[in-house]
């Protein structure tokens, strides 16, 4: 199993990483998932995010998630980037690329990683809106993080 | 008897502590969770201990873990990533 972990200070390069998938013979499925800046939440406009980062943790707790996933779905490969620092709209936030023999596993296993990520990684959301306010958003949170 | 610890914060705790991190003096056998709860009383932290999320030494640990000189403690608001 391939495991490939990061957060980037960098734009993600979608396009790029796509073509530098691993060849791997016996998977006939590719998911991936890309989220990206929307200019609107909770009814408010948005200008734009910056993301905070605990980087020594979150990358840790990426590569547990993305583990589980590969062995829970088995999953050939699992790779899992997100941003840190200021965004635009439009620019892609989080990247998860999944391989894996048939497509069923590959879904499943790419929705679980993008779930976890979201209750369980070290990650924080800032919001600027055009009405010149700004806040950390807190939709998210678990002690216990679901593990089903 | 006292230690000193590196305490690091995030997120709206680092807005209300108006720092990212600092050295902290706290009672030899201090737990993570009475460290917050003094440093929520010094800065007027918006959440409670039962809202965070306890770090040493980069790996999640549990509120009551007893803390040692030299430890990095870090608090973990709800998380926001995607």
């Amino acid at each position: 199993m391939l495991i490939d972990v990061a957060i980037h200070d960098q734009p993600l390069q979608a396009a790029e990483l796509r073509r530098d998938l691993p060849a791997v013979a016996d998977c006939g499925g590719y998911v991936a998932f890309e989220g990206h800046i929307r200019n609107i939440n909770h009814g408010k406009g948005v200008l734009r995010l910056e993301y905070e980062t605990y980087d020594e943790l979150a990358v840790k707790e990426l590569r547990r998630v993305a583990t589980e996933a590969a062995e829970r779905f088995g999953l050939a490969f699992v790779r899992a980037y997100h941003r840190k620092g200021r965004l635009e709209i439009g620019e892609p936030a989080v990247l998860v690329q999944v391989l894996s023999r048939h497509r069923g596993e590959a879904f499943d296993g790419c929705r679980y990683v993008i779930d976890q990520l979201k209750a369980r990684v070290p990650i924080w959301k800032k919001e600027f809106y055009d009405d010149g306010t700004s806040s950390w958003t807190q939709c998210h949170h678990d002690h216990h993080p679901h593990k089903a | 008897m006292h230690s000193t610890i590196a305490v690091r914060y995030f997120a709206v705790l680092r807005d209300a502590s108006g720092k990212s991190s600092e050295q902290v003096q706290v009672e030899a056998g201090a737990s993570a969770g009475q460290v917050y709860s003094m440093l929520a009383e010094r800065y007027g932290f918006p959440l409670g201990l039962s809202e965070v999320r306890v770090a040493v030494n980069d790996e999640f640990a549990r509120p009551d873990q007893l803390l040692k000189a030299g430890d990095t403690l870090a608090f973990i608001p709800p998380v926001s990533g995607g």
